[in-house]
């Protein structure tokens, strides 16, 4: 118990001891988290998200293109700007606009019509920059909304659209190829919207309006949303913070563990690995004082990110403190044994820290540390339930900003337990205990 | 207390230790003597229980280190070619993480330490970092670190490699007390003089094999000449060495630069006849002196190349 003791306390005081790599171990993960935590979400409702900046090109000047572009800038999500089609195109390609939207001549003319006929659609033509595809798919849902709601209005109720109506109604009449029982539909479906125009008329002159198209009427769209954040508990604002710090410590304590690892494969090459092995001491003894070494430091920089996290970002333990403890202490485990694991695959130390630099990315990578896994595809949040990083990921995640109790951080727990025996298996069948 | 028997150890096809064998007893120096590469810290690692030997045994007070954590090892005190010290900790700090290697805690390890300490002059800057002292100080703490579990035996791998030679003294003077308190030594060098002034037996290993094993004294029995009388010659160009072998006494002859080097086994007999065939054939000089021959000339003559050529 003396050596293992003495063991532990010499790794424990040779970490400290190095105040400065101590300092930017702790300042550059809080740093890190502090800026990816603001970038996702912050603290609730006070986040202020970018607006998607969307150029349009209006080459109709009809009442339909006019309705089109107003709804659309009335989009909260939106930064509606017109613009001519070389500019739109110029910033685009630069950059500077996710997409443009361009509303044809006899746009609104051939809308309306196309709206009861199903015939003649015009095109709305949309340049986008590749690298915002999520953005364009929320565009062009926005866009397909404003135009259903602002052609709809214009044929119900505008005057270009009694217009066409009354063009549309007298099409059907005289158009020969139209099925007898198909024009009886269309000449009643046409005429009661005559006759609604007609009676929204009379409404308008009792009551002294000025009849502005978009005053009333049209179709809308037959729902509204109501927005509710499931967090840890009613009144309880998602912390951005929770995510990012989580995420900043896994993969920052796993760089920690991958040093642990070349510190044992450059200590293997000195007089003081002579003199350790010299002494009467196993392998067990060894490997063992260094995971729980690792591990000890591990957890202090989960307390010390945590702890900032919740004294500055107001990030808090919402669910079981027990579980949050928990999935620290097996985190923190795990990433002792990898340390030994890269030791005792490792050859020299130059080629294990490069793969093992490789390793760690791809697991911070794919286990969420770096952006929350819901953004990935659904293939590839299947596939990163191989890495241990997801599950520490997942285990901070219930614990905290999701509140949940000690059975949801118990999975969590299990799998990095597991992944700690398999590293550490591996470790101790083949560490190269002899310098020979 | 040290048996070293048939050692042998191989990298691939390069055999580092090629059946060593020797001895020591108790309170007797050993150095291991031979050129970088002979294999001197590859036996040493192997006593040390660092390496396991393809064949061979090493024996401690008869007995072997079979684990890692052989009570045998207690026995041994290691002292590594390369610095085995933290230079982020202070001196006593690292002594107490080295005793405690060896179970040792509380009033015994302070006692230890403050005696290790003591005995290589540094008690007094116990409480300062490693990474603060000169190359000979830690070289003494690294000496000091092997000796806290007070082991009958200590193996000393080239332990002032890189020393002033003010620090080698001290060094010496810490061993030679050592050897006072009936400590064996095992010394590796490659420095003839070190093996000289310590060592009670030297053996001499070249490309992994013992080609000597004896006192000093002895060695330089093995030798055919035990003395040699140098002489500088006014003029040596067109001397001729080899006709001065005619004479009875005279073993070897050679002459570098104005240098004459005359090896025979009784000086008092020998001077004489040298400098009279000198005077006889016309070689005047001007300056005469003996030599000893020393270890260099024993390893020279049993592997014909010089320790510091090898």
């Amino acid at each position: 118990m003396i050596q293992f003791m003495a063991l532990v306390r010499k790794d424990l005081r040779l970490f400290f001891n190095d105040r400065r790599a101590v300092a930017v171990g702790m300042l550059v993960p809080i740093v890190l988290a502090s800026f990816f935590g603001y970038l996702f979400g912050g603290q609730g409702g006070n986040a202020e998200t970018s607006r998607v900046a969307v150029l349009v090109i209006d080459e109709d000047g009809s009442n339909i293109s006019r309705g089109l572009i107003a709804q659309l800038a009335s989009d909260k999500n939106l930064d509606v700007k017109p613009a001519t089609m070389d500019t739109a195109r110029e910033a685009v390609r630069k950059g500077k606009a996710t997409a443009a939207i361009f509303i044809p001549k006899d746009f609104g003319k051939d809308a309306g019509h196309a709206l009861f006929t199903g015939n003649g659609k015009p095109e709305l033509g949309v340049l986008y920059d590749p690298s915002h595809r999520v953005e364009l798919g929320m565009v062009k849902g926005i866009l397909s909304g404003a135009v259903m709601q602002t052609v709809s209005k214009e044929m119900f109720t505008g005057k270009s659209g009694r217009e066409m109506v009354n063009d549309s109604l007298a099409q059907v009449e005289n158009n020969p190829q139209i099925a007898p029982d198909v024009r009886h539909a269309l000449t009643d479906l046409l005429g009661s919207v005559q006759k609604l125009n007609e009676r929204q008329d009379a409404e308008r002159s009792r009551a002294g309006a000025s009849g502005q198209l978009d005053s009333y009427g049209g179709l809308s769209m037959p729902y509204e949303t109501r927005e509710q954040a499931i967090t840890s508990g009613d009144n309880v604002e998602y912390n951005g913070y929770a995510h990012s710090f989580g995420g900043m410590g896994v993969q920052f304590i796993l760089f920690m563990g991958l040093d642990v690892g070349i510190a044992l494969l450059t200590l293997r090459q000195t007089g003081l690995w002579q003199r350790l092995r010299a002494a009467p001491l196993s392998r067990t003894m060894l490997l063992g004082s260094r995971t729980v070494s690792a591990s000890l430091i591990a957890c202090v920089i989960l307390i010390v990110l945590f702890s900032f996290a919740r004294v500055v970002f107001g990030v808090r333990i919402l669910g079981s403190v027990a579980g949050m403890v928990g999935v620290c202490v097996a985190f923190s485990l795990m990433t002792a044994a990898f340390g030994l694991m890269v030791a005792a695959i490792g050859e020299t130390v130059e080629a294990t820290r490069g793969y093992a630099i490789m390793a760690t990315l791809f697991m911070v990578m794919l286990g969420g540390a770096w952006v929350p896994t819901f953004v990935f595809p659904a293939w590839l949040r299947k596939l990163s339930v191989i890495v241990p990083t997801r599950w520490a990921m997942d285990g901070m995640d219930n614990m905290t900003w999701r509140g949940l109790g000690f059975s949801s951080a118990i999975a969590p727990i299990v799998v990095l337990l597991l992944f700690t025996l398999l590293f550490d298996a591996i470790a101790v069948m083949r560490f190269r205990w002899r310098t020979d | 207390m040290l048996e070293v028997n048939g050692l042998t150890k191989a990298y691939g096809k390069l055999v580092a230790v090629n059946g060593v064998s020797f001895r020591a007893d108790r309170g007797e120096t050993v150095g291991l003597l031979g050129p970088n590469g002979a294999g001197k810290t590859t036996t040493v690692s192997i006593i040390a229980g660092l390496l396991s030997p393809d064949s061979g045994e090493v024996l401690i007070e008869g007995k072997q280190v079979k684990s890692d954590t052989d009570p045998v090892k207690l026995k041994i005190g290691l002292v590594p070619q390369d610095m085995a010290l933290y230079d982020q900790l202070t001196a006593r700090d690292n002594l107490i993480f080295f005793a405690a290697l060896y179970s040792l805690a509380g009033a015994k390890a302070k006692q230890s330490i403050d005696d290790a300490l003591t005995l290589v002059g540094l008690l007094d800057r116990a409480n300062d970092k490693v990474g603060t002292f000169s190359g000979g100080m830690k070289r003494r703490l690294n000496l000091a670190a092997a000796l806290l579990h007070d082991p009958q035996l200590l193996l000393l791998d080239e332990p002032t490699v890189g020393v002033d030679p003010q620090s080698r003294n001290a060094i010496f003077e810490n061993l030679e007390v050592l050897k006072k308190r009936g400590k064996t030594l095992i010394y590796t060098t490659h420095y003839m003089e070190e093996a000289e002034r310590l060592c009670d037996r030297i053996v001499i290993v070249d490309h992994g094999k013992v080609v000597a094993n004896d006192t000093l004294p002895a060695l330089h029995r093995l030798l055919p000449v035990t003395n040699v009388i140098a002489v500088e010659l006014d003029q040596a160009d067109g001397f001729s060495p080899e006709q001065m072998l005619a004479l009875p006494e005279v073993k070897a002859a050679e002459v570098k630069q104005s240098t004459l080097r005359v090896g025979v086994h009784d000086l008092a007999r020998g001077a004489p006849g040298v400098l009279r065939w000198l005077s006889d054939h016309g070689h005047s000089y001007h300056h005469v002196s003996s030599e000893q021959p020393n270890l260099e000339t024993v390893f020279l003559t049993l592997t014909g190349r010089s320790l510091r050529d090898s």
